[in-house]
């Protein structure tokens, strides 16, 4: 064996396991690396009351409501397996709308409520011109689809 | 590819190639964010602040793909001892650093309308950003290491390249931290074979991505140039010195023997 192959071989493995290394690392980080909660999670296992915690998922349409002081609303964080209710105080970023994604960092509340400190709007991989506004999310990615 | 090997070879393809990549790299970027904010489409939910993609894109491509190419230069100069794999290890670290910086700043610039903030620490920009400090350590490290070669501490050093392939790790996991991991930041939109970006955008970051990428050849291949022409000139004083010590010598040496 010459020397090069010698290297190469060694550097191989070295890369090889340094590839495992970082595999295993990222497995045992994969719920504690997750930003939020997912609705499912939170109510199948629900964190306890107080602790800062963040859920996030999609806006249920329709479930936005603004209450009578004008500044609470409420609305509901939902995947395909559970619903959880939120409410907040507070100014919300431009792409918090019904039927996309958002996170909300706060807390749980006795009532099983999610109390927001904070709202962050999720963007999702569609990038669609302003002309398509009015279709839904389904719509607009049938269209991209079609043309491309 | 060891006929790349020899540094005269590299630097005559180097001098047409240098100037024709930044030229066409400008060119193509010019135009194309020229076009971007003048008459591409404003996106549908998040209207003119969509634009800044056709610089966070390209400029993350270019952070990833940068340090990518640096490991490969590293495998090559571990492996076949290549000349030139080390110069050019060198020469990227610093443009990719750049464009890392210009991906975390321009993602940062978009978060704050689009998400609500500045920055989370979340799994996809925390990667980021151990990416940017990678790359700075990189290039201390090969400072330093060049810094003790030069002082005679023999031979150059292989510590950069081992960092450089050690760090690779972390690309496969800024790429996947978006689908490991719920992650604030959206998935991909662009993957082999589908996209879930109109037309009108995907066309226009196809050929951001191609500009910044020729700027960033050329400007790897300029630093290659700086640093060859860097290690001749000190290669030359070096000689120059050397002959001036013997000259020196030869001259005390005379006037000891006149002195007996």
């Amino acid at each position: 064996m010459k020397a090069k192959h010698q290297r190469l071989t060694l550097a191989l493995i070295a890369v090889a396991a340094l590839i495992g290394a970082g595999m295993l690392a990222a497995w045992a980080l994969r719920s504690q690396a997750s930003f939020f909660y997912l609705p499912a999670e939170y109510a199948a296992n629900p964190p306890e009351e107080g602790r800062a915690v963040r859920l996030g998922g999609m806006v249920e349409k329709g479930s936005i409501k603004t209450a009578a002081d004008g500044v609470t609303i409420s609305f509901v964080i939902h995947d395909d397996k559970a619903r959880v209710p939120v409410t907040y105080r507070g100014i919300l970023p431009d792409l918090f709308v019904e039927g996309s994604g958002a996170v909300a960092e706060g807390r749980r509340a006795a009532d099983g409520q999610f109390v927001a400190d904070n709202i962050l709007a999720k963007h999702d991989e569609n990038y669609v011109p302003r002309e398509m506004k009015g279709m839904t999310n389904e719509e607009a990615r049938k269209m991209i689809e079609g043309a491309s | 590819m060891h006929g790349f090997a020899n540094p005269a070879r590299f630097l005559r393809l180097a001098r047409w190639l240098t100037p024709l990549l930044l030229i066409a790299g400008l060119v193509v970027t010019g135009l194309t964010l020229a076009w971007a904010l003048t008459s591409a489409p404003a996106e549908r939910l998040q209207g003119d602040s969509a634009k800044i993609l056709f610089v966070h894109v390209p400029a993350a491509w270019l952070g990833m793909g940068g340090w990518s190419a640096l490991a490969i230069a590293s495998l090559t100069e571990l492996v076949w001892r290549h000349p030139l794999a080390a110069i050019a290890a060198r020469a990227i670290a610093l443009p990719g650093a750049w464009f890392s910086a210009l991906c975390l700043a321009t993602g940062s610039l978009w978060g704050r309308p689009a998400w609500g903030t500045w920055w989370v620490w979340d799994g996809r920009l925390t990667s980021m950003l151990v990416l940017l400090f990678l790359y700075l350590a990189y290039m201390a490290l090969a400072e330093a290491a060049d810094r003790d070669a030069g002082n005679g501490g023999g031979g150059q050093s292989r510590i950069p390249a081992i960092f450089g392939l050690v760090g690779a790790i972390n690309i496969p996991i800024i790429h996947y931290s978006v689908l490991w991991w719920n992650s604030l930041h959206q998935p991909p939109s662009i993957s082999v074979g589908e996209s879930a970006m109109a037309p009108v955008f995907l066309y226009g970051l196809l050929a951001a991505v191609i500009g910044f990428s020729l700027l960033f050849g050329g400007v790897v291949l300029t630093r290659m140039r700086a640093i060859l022409a860097n290690a001749q000139a000190e290669a030359r004083l070096r000689r120059r010195a050397m002959e001036q010590d013997f000259d020196d010598f030869g001259k005390r040496d005379f006037a000891e023997q006149d002195n007996a």
